[in-house]
C-alpha cells in the first residue's frame, strides 16, 4: 500500500510517454528504437530544461516531426543530429560534444574533485604530523639506539 | 591577518563571480551558426496571391532583409513600425515569413498597421522555421546578394539594430 501512489505515478508516466511516441508509428521495431532515443537526447530550444520528447511546446512538435521524417526518409542518427546542430549548435545536445569550449564543462567537475582530493590529502598529513604525540615502533628502535651509544660514550669517558 | 583565513571568502567571491555571470547571461541567447551559410532552399505561396510562389532564389542579386513574423507574437506588433519605417526609408527589399498563422489574421494585421513587404510567404505549418533554426518570433535575416545569410537577430529588432548594425552592413554588402 506504501507504494501504491508511486506505482500509479509511474504507471502513469509511462503511458504519457507511449502515448507521444504512438503519435509516430514506425513498421520497423529499429527505427522506433532510434527514434525514442533521439528524442531523449535532443533538448527543446525554447525549455531548455527538457527534452524534444518531454516538452509540449511547439518547437518541439516540429522538431519530433523533422526527426520522424529524417528516421523516415533513411538519414542516419549522426546525420540528424548534425542537422539540428547546424542550425541551432550544441544546445541542442543534452551530451554536449567534447572540445575546445566545452572542456570545462567536461573537465571541471572532475578537475574540483581532484583538488579537493589533493586538499584533504594536505589536511590529514598535517594533522597526522601535529597532533600524535606516539611515535612509531622504528622511531622507537632508533631511540633506543641513541640512548645506547651515549650510554656507551658515557661508560668510556 | 592569516592568509587562509581568507580562503572562504575567496571562495565566496569565485562562486558570486559564476553567479553574476549566469545571471547577466541570458540562456535564450543561442549563438547563431548560420552566418555565412546559404538560406535554406524554401518554396511556399505568397500571402496576397497563393498562386503566386516564393523562393528562396527571390533573395539573389540584392541584399534583402527576411524577417519571420505572426499575428499572434505580441513582439512582432511591437517590431512591426520599425520594418515599415526601414521599408520606407530603404530600397532593400523585406520578404517576410507568415509563421505559423491564419492567413486572414494576417492581412488583416498588414491592412492595419502597414506592409513593409516586398512579399509575403504563408507558411501556416511552419515548415521552414526549423531550417532557419527559428525559435521564437520574431526572427530577421539580412542575406546577401548571393544568398548567402550575414545577418540573424532573434528577437525584434531595435532601432539600435538597424542604424548601427543593418544600415552599415547593408551598405558594405551592396559593394559586394
Amino acid at each position: 500500500m506504501k507504494y501504491f501512489s508511486l506505482i500509479a505515478f509511474l504507471l502513469v508516466c509511462s503511458v504519457n510517454a507511449n502515448a507521444a511516441l504512438n503519435l509516430y508509428p514506425f513498421d520497423d521495431e529499429v527505427k522506433k528504437e532510434r527514434f525514442a532515443n533521439l528524442i531523449d537526447e535532443l533538448r527543446c530550444t525554447v525549455c531548455q530544461n527538457q527534452t524534444i520528447g518531454a516538452s509540449n511546446a511547439p518547437l518541439a512538435k516540429d522538431l519530433r516531426d523533422r526527426v520522424y521524417r529524417m528516421i523516415q526518409e533513411g538519414r542516419s542518427d549522426e546525420q540528424i543530429k548534425n542537422f539540428l546542430v547546424e542550425r541551432f549548435t550544441d544546445f541542442v545536445l543534452y551530451k554536449p560534444p567534447v572540445k575546445s569550449s566545452t572542456y570545462l564543462l567536461w573537465l571541471g567537475p572532475s578537475a574540483l574533485f581532484f583538488i579537493a582530493i589533493i586538499f584533504l590529502l594536505i589536511n590529514i598529513r598535517k594533522r597526522s604530523v601535529t597532533e600524535s604525540d606516539e611515535i612509531d615502533p622504528e622511531q622507537h628502535k632508533r631511540v633506543q639506539e641513541l640512548l645506547k651509544e651515549q650510554q656507551k660514550d658515557n661508560n668510556h669517558a | 591577518m592569516n592568509v587562509r583565513a581568507l580562503l572562504p571568502l575567496l571562495g565566496f567571491l569565485v562562486l558570486v563571480g559564476f553567479l553574476g555571470f549566469g545571471l547577466y547571461n541570458d540562456p535564450k541567447k543561442i549563438p547563431s551558426p548560420l552566418i555565412g551559410k546559404a538560406a535554406a532552399a524554401f518554396d511556399l505561396p505568397d500571402i496576397n496571391n497563393p498562386d503566386k510562389r516564393i523562393t528562396n532564389k527571390d533573395f539573389l542579386g540584392k541584399v534583402s532583409l527576411f524577417n519571420f513574423w505572426a499575428t499572434w507574437c505580441p513582439t512582432c506588433r511591437e517590431e512591426h513600425p520599425l520594418l515599415v519605417d526601414f521599408a520606407k526609408r530603404t530600397n532593400v527589399p523585406v520578404y517576410g515569413v507568415n509563421h505559423k498563422d491564419d492567413r486572414k489574421e494576417a492581412l488583416r494585421w498588414l491592412q492595419a498597421y502597414g506592409d513593409p513587404y516586398l512579399a509575403n510567404a504563408f507558411d501556416p505549418q511552419g515548415t521552414i522555421g526549423i531550417d532557419y533554426g527559428v525559435i521564437a518570433l520574431p526572427e530577421t535575416f539580412l542575406i546577401d546578394k548571393k544568398g548567402v545569410i550575414r545577418f540573424k537577430k532573434a528577437g525584434p529588432i531595435t532601432s539600435k539594430d538597424i542604424e548601427e548594425i543593418l544600415l552599415p552592413l547593408i551598405k558594405k554588402l551592396e559593394q559586394e
